[in-house]
């Protein structure tokens, strides 16, 4: 590793802005007082969930945005006085890529070499280093708007890159990419690290964290932890542990655990259930968690995300106060999403093809898959906003072609973005749903009540959604989703970009929901997630490659040198095996 | 570790400053305007087809020369004169006549199928057998529209006109000395609307694709993200200014002489000014338009709000006061005022001479000098609001 | 069912007026219009007449002095060259010259008819015929004024005979008798149109509206709720119009304020038609917004209130069937002054809901089309 220098220094920054909800009133604070150092030759994660100032904090660097207080220097420069001369030394790379949709790559590296001044000899060696470093030879002529998600983003680093700066600030480079291309960008970026440039990578994904060399781990505009990530999950190294050999039910087993005063956090992990505990030598009893004679508990790897829980002071609890004013469906065993034969096509372009599978009562199925997979085409045929070519969905046993309107009121919807209407306050959200779902007076009245004591969300009732701290936000889609009491619950990517302990709270509530009879649908892209499914269809290139509870899919790709595959392996190999065989397949035809 | 201070001793980087710089800077971002444009339909849309459109509705919808009026004749006498009356009457070019009782006529004058009728009474040929007698033939219009009621009555007057011209002449009469007028229309012999209407429909059409580009353009970049990635490179206001204006004046350029072409070439308008003066005149008018479009994007930064703020602020008052349809000189005086900082009313007068008179240079200076002013303050300001920083 | 869409209406009216900048789109265009456009005319007033007289006999002093009284011209330029003249209609200094010859008066007085030479502006040619007019009535008059003086009904004189105009409804030509009721239909356009047609595609984009398809409404639930606070918004606008014609602006009404509303109700609903139509093929608010401009833009050209339609082709007259405004126009106007009764309304209304009836069920086609 070459010298390191820091080349980037924040000194007490602090930024506002003027608040939403209260334009002429108090700004609001999205940065308290951060003092921070970014070196050069190492990858330093800018880590925390949406709207903990990640994007503020890099356009504080970038000279975009001055601060209230404080100072940042900039490889020694007054990001905001000097912004001529620095911006020629850095590479910023926004979150929206930065991309002109409509132009091809080629005439997109064109004009970020002109506006950096990147000619002559020195501009065609660029461009033919980065086209190499970033695969896109053969795409030059491509319209960027046409890339997928990964090629986008590598294009986007590309033009980043041009004219050799020596900060490389990347805002969310993560997002829209698979897992499969996001390991391909984070070796390009850790060898340009390595070659000496100071590189800051945000994300609001904490298995990232790990990888990065240095951390600033941001919560809510204050800064949490810095330094090398290990340090942080070293804290918390002899008190992770399984859970295992459960027998029975293992939500229960970590609806208990969490209820057990020497846990701090838990999860669930395939067939395993995950502890955080207070003190290592402090083990909760197993009879307590009911988990069944064989269980154990054995001491396993710590992950960042520990750590941030562990500062953040635990998890909630395993109680769901929402589940416990459902009422019970009975658990009678009954397939109550089916997916028979569906297929979409979008004029030559199939984007499902013949998926097949069913769902019982009570259980929760994800869709995995990478981007453009198909796995959203499937998830928006189960709920009745595509139709499909050929095939059937059926849901609550009625065709959604048929009786959509019928199937409908059985449904709970959840979208990725908690489309709320900002337009409208909370209550008159809460009245909203409620009332599209039938509910009327004294019922209605009752029922949002209910949502607003369950979820606490007395405070807020007058302010828009988009002015609630995301949390909240959450909680405030998940009411609307659920207020009617559906017996079946659709969540598209449910927990992106929210904090580690609003996470855990919604799947507690979920958890809680499905013990109730209630069946849940959801797709991801986030492994952790994959993991609270009991059934997993894992989606690629339009078909349903392969099914199974986490535990399933891991095994299918043990063996050799990874005895103990995470579910990201699985999704990476079973991936990349199924694009394999369908290139033999074709080579063969 | 060394100090942060090691890195400014750095050589600067090659053409970065300068010049040159600017120009390549400015070349790339035209450059890069230039071919989203042409690739993205929306813009070809309204830089193309929307104008052609809307000249041909202009061309055929706006005609203020009254061709035919539909009124009705109601002919209670069936004597002589007032056969002849009648024939005077259908003989005019100007009226659609129907026939028919009172009552009839004044049901489809309810209905809007007649606009006025003219009756003829009982006893009105008998009566101007007898000298010194008085007859008086009574038209009745439709007062709800005060202009085609003003067309009525001076067609059935003209008609009654030469009713009695014939008359007398037929008698041998002496008719009473009149004064006669005639009538010159310079410029537009035929007095034809539609020859100033035309041109003046280009101020409209100019004045609404300036100001939608350029609130689709800027609010494009923000909502896209590509703002904040220009923002970071070493881009200026002023260049970041011009790569909105230049490739869009082109544009615009091009399709007034697309919207000149159909006028002179499929609505057979005459033009009878230079081609110079015409791209100078519409130069400054459409920086004029862009400037205004270009600050309301930059200060709303929101497509939806700046498209409707642009409607608001430039299509209708260039519809209603620039003089194209409705005389300014006829509003009253606090409206006349408003006018005068409408880039549009002077680019009405320009190009209507420029079609219709010519190369009248001593008005064109006038409105050039205007134009120039408009166009300067309006870019002036949205140069004063352009970002350089998220926050400012 | 009553309940949902009930949901639905109140959801979408809090959406319009919870934002001040949402409720300050929906007036203040309303107010603005409402102050300049019925002074924005086809009358000729204020203008300035141009006099070139080479005559010094007393008639062309006497015919001046009226022409300058004359409501259309408020100032008189002398003209004394042909250099001046040319100076003066180039550069739009008069609307129009009337130009004595030098043996004016004296062919007059010698019982001969004398020309008077009027010069006009070819740029502006109709206001100039509508002066002209007026300068034709002065000279009529002072004729007729000059034969009457001179006792000219002898024996064998012709009968003096006269044409007498009677303008029923609008006695005196009031135009803002005319504007007002039309802007009562073209101003509540607008709002109906950007309500329904923007209103789908910010939900659209904004993710809300696949909320409302998972949930248990039907398309044509989600039609009626975009389609009621439409009307009602576009309604309340057109109350404002309505009462500032009456009571600020005196335009009279006579007729039945139930034929009024019950008719505007489906012009309303027609126009829901369209911007239900224009959000069913556009997904962003852009596409919308342009849509709706596309239609906004010819449906006012071809009403009939900056022209006649009876001047446009004949083609093009068939086309303007379609705008439900030309219908309204008349429909408002009419109510307003003519007092019409019921079926000559219905005459007026029943292509309002023919063309209802077409936008909406291509709006449905293309909304199930697109979700499948």
């Amino acid at each position: 590793m070459s010298e390191q220098h820091v080349v980037i220094t924040l000194t007490e920054i602090g930024k506002d802005f003027p608040d939403p909800a209260n334009p002429k009133g108090a700004p609001r604070p999205a940065l308290h007082s951060i003092s921070a150092g970014i070196r050069t030759g190492v990858i330093t994660g800018l880590v925390g969930p949406d709207g903990a100032g990640k994007s503020t904090m890099i356009r504080l660097m970038a000279g975009l945005l001055k601060p209230t207080r404080g100072t940042v220097r900039t490889l020694g420069m007054d990001p905001i006085g000097e912004a001529e001369a620095l911006r020629h030394r850095i590479g910023y790379m926004p979150q929206k890529f930065g991309l002109y949709e409509d132009l091809s790559v080629q005439e997109n590296l064109n004009l970020y070499a002109d506006l950096r001044g990147v000619l002559g000899e020195e501009r065609r060696v660029s461009f033919a280093r980065l086209l190499e470093f970033t695969a896109l030879q053969r795409f030059t002529e491509r319209r960027a708007g046409r890339l997928s998600g990964g090629m986008k983003q590598k294009l986007g680093l590309a033009c980043a890159l041009l004219g050799q700066p020596r900060v490389l600030l990347l805002d969310e480079p993560g997002v829209g990419v698979d897992p499969i291309s996001r390991r391909e960008l984070w070796k390009m970026v850790e060898d340009l690290a390595r070659s000496g440039l100071a590189v800051l990578w945000s994300t609001a994904y904490l298995d990232e964290a790990e990888l990065c060399d240095e951390v600033l781990l941001l919560n809510e505009g204050q800064l949490l932890f810095d330094g090398p990530p290990k340090s942080l999950t070293d804290k918390v190294k002899a008190r992770c542990m399984h859970v295992f050999g459960i027998e029975g039910n293992r939500r229960q087993v970590l609806k208990r655990a969490l209820d057990q005063d020497e846990v701090m956090d838990g999860v669930i992990q395939g067939r395993n259930v995950r502890i955080l505990l207070r003190d290592s030598e402090k083990h909760p009893d197993l009879a307590r968690l009911g988990a069944g004679p064989d269980a154990g508990i054995r001491n396993v790897a710590p992950h960042f995300e520990d750590g941030f829980i562990d500062i953040l002071g635990g998890g909630p609890g395993g109680e769901s106060v929402l589940a416990e004013r459902l009422t019970q469906i009975p658990l009678d065993g009954a397939v109550v999403i089916e997916a028979q034969h569906l297929t979409k096509q979008f004029g030559d372009f199939t984007a499902t093809d013949d998926v097949t599978f069913k769902v019982t009562r009570g259980e929760i199925f994800g869709l995995l898959g990478p981007n453009g997979a198909g796995k959203s085409t499937t998830f928006k045929m189960m709920c009745g906003l595509l139709t499909p070519t050929s095939g059937t969905a059926m849901v609550a046993g009625y065709d959604l072609k048929r009786s959509g309107s019928a199937a409908r009121q059985q449904l709970g919807y959840m979208a990725q973005k908690f489309s709320l209407y900002s337009t409208l306050s909370v209550r008159q959200n809460l009245d909203f749903f409620s009332g599209v779902y039938g509910l009327y007076g004294a019922k209605q009245r009752a029922a949002v009540e209910e949502m607003t004591e369950v979820f606490n969300l007395a405070q807020f009732l007058d302010a828009a959604p988009d002015t609630l701290p995301l949390g909240y936000r959450q909680r405030l889609a998940l009411a609307c989703a659920i207020m009617h009491e559906p017996s079946i619950l659709f969540l598209d990517e449910p927990t992106s970009g929210v904090d580690p302990v609003t996470r855990r709270e919604f799947w507690t509530h979920i958890n809680g929901i499905v013990e109730k009879g209630v069946t849940v649908m959801v797709t991801t892209h986030f492994m952790d997630e994959a993991e609270y499914c009991d059934r997993i269809g894992l989606v690629s290139a339009g078909e349903l490659i392969a099914t199974g509870t986490p535990d399933d899919l891991k095994e299918m790709v043990a063996g050799g040198t990874r005895d103990d595959p995470t579910m990201e392996d699985a999704f990476i190999l079973l991936v990349q095996q199924h694009a394999e065989e369908r290139a033999r397949t074709a080579k063969a035809a | 570790m060394t100090t942060p201070e090691a890195s400014q001793n750095e050589p600067r980087l090659p053409g970065t400053g300068g010049v040159r710089g600017f120009m390549r800077r400015l070349h790339a971002l035209c450059w890069k305007e230039t071919l989203q444009t042409v690739r993205d339909p929306s813009s070809v849309l309204i830089a193309f087809i929307l104008p052609v459109v809307m000249i041909f509705i202009f061309g055929f919808a706006i005609n203020l020369d009254s061709t035919r009026i539909n009124i009705g004749l109601v002919l209670e006498d069936n004597g002589v004169e007032a056969q002849r009356f009648a024939s005077s009457l259908e003989g005019s070019p100007y009226l659609n006549l129907k026939r028919g009782t009172r009552k009839e006529m004044e049901r489809a004058m309810m209905d809007e199928r007649v606009r006025g009728f003219v009756i003829v009474m009982q006893d009105f040929s008998k009566r101007l057998e007898h000298p010194g007698e008085v007859t008086a033939v009574q038209v009745v219009t439709d007062g709800t529209e005060p202009n085609i009621a003003v067309f009525v009555e001076n067609y059935a007057r003209g008609a009654w006109q030469s009713w009695l011209g014939q008359r007398s002449l037929a008698r041998g009469e002496e008719m009473p000395p009149d004064i006669q007028m005639e009538a010159r229309y310079w410029f537009n012999p035929a007095a034809e609307s539609r020859n100033y209407i035309i041109p003046g429909s280009i101020t409209i059409i100019m004045t609404v694709i300036g100001a939608l580009f350029t609130s689709l353009v800027v609010a494009r970049e923000w909502e896209r993200g590509t703002m904040e990635a220009l923002l970071a490179t070493p881009v200026t206001r002023t260049e970041l200014l011009l790569s909105k204006l230049l490739p869009y004046y082109v544009l615009g350029i091009l399709s007034l002489l697309l919207c000149v072409a159909v006028s002179v070439f499929v609505l057979s308008v005459p033009y009878r000014g230079s081609i110079v003066m015409l791209v100078a005149v519409s130069s400054l008018f459409l920086l004029s338009a862009l400037g205004v479009g270009l600050l309301l994007s930059t200060l709303l930064r929101n497509q939806f709000n700046a498209a409707q703020a642009a409607l608001n602020a430039a299509f209708l008052p260039a519809m209603m006061l620039s003089g194209f349809i409705y005389e300014i000189a006829s509003m009253p005086h606090f409206l006349q005022i408003v006018t005068y900082i409408l880039p549009a009313r002077y680019f009405v007068t320009s190009i209507q001479t420029l079609f219709q008179a010519g190369d009248i240079l001593s008005l064109l200076w006038r409105d050039m000098l205007y134009l120039f002013l408009a166009g300067a303050f309006f870019i002036g300001l949205s140069f004063y609001h352009t970002k350089r920083r998220l926050d400012d | 069912m009553f309940h949902r869409i009930r949901t639905l209406i109140i959801k979408e009216l809090q959406t319009l007026l919870r934002d001040p900048e949402g409720r300050r789109f929906l007036i203040l265009p309303v107010l603005m219009q409402l102050c300049l456009f019925p002074f924005v005319t086809m009358e000729v007033r204020h203008n300035t007449l141009g006099i070139m007289n080479h005559d010094d006999g007393p008639i062309s002093a006497e015919l001046i002095q009226r022409f300058s009284q004359a409501r259309a011209f408020e100032k008189v330029v002398w003209i004394k060259s042909e250099h001046e003249l040319k100076e003066t209609v180039e550069q739009q200094k008069a609307l129009l010259v009337l130009r004595f010859p030098s043996d004016f008066s004296r062919t007059l007085e010698a019982g001969k008819s004398p020309s008077l030479q009027v010069v006009l502006d070819g740029r502006r040619s109709t206001t100039g015929q509508v002066a002209m007019g007026y300068i034709a009535d002065i000279l009529q008059d002072y004729s007729m004024e000059r034969a009457q003086a001179r006792g000219a009904v002898t024996a064998g004189s012709p009968p003096l005979t006269s044409l007498v105009v009677r303008h029923w409804f609008n006695p005196n030509l009031d135009f803002t008798w005319y504007i007002l009721p039309s802007l009562v239909a073209i101003i509540t356009t607008i709002g109906a149109l950007i309500v329904t047609s923007l209103s789908i595609a910010r939900e659209r984009e904004q993710g809300t509206f696949d909320q409302l398809l998972v949930s248990p409404l039907t398309p044509g639930m989600i039609m009626l709720g975009k389609a009621i606070p439409a009307i009602i918004i576009s309604m309340s606008q057109g109350t404002v119009i309505f009462l500032a014609a009456v009571f600020v602006y005196q335009v009279p009404f006579s007729g039945s304020v139930f034929l009024l509303y019950g008719s505007m109700f489906f012009y309303m609903l027609s126009l829901v038609g369209f911007g239900l139509f224009i959000s069913s093929i556009c997904s962003s608010q852009q596409q919308a917004f342009l849509g709706t401009f596309s239609f906004m833009m010819p449906a006012m050209l071809l009403s009939g209130y900056s022209a006649p339609i009876d001047n446009m082709p004949q083609w093009l007259q068939t086309l303007t069937w379609f705008n439900p405004l030309r219908h309204f126009i008349v429909i408002s106007k009419d109510v307003f002054l003519k007092n019409i009764d019921v079926y000559t309304v219905a005459m007026h209304v029943w292509p309002l809901l023919v063309i209802t009836a077409i936008t909406m069920s291509m709006a449905a086609f293309i909304f199930r089309y697109r979700l499948g």
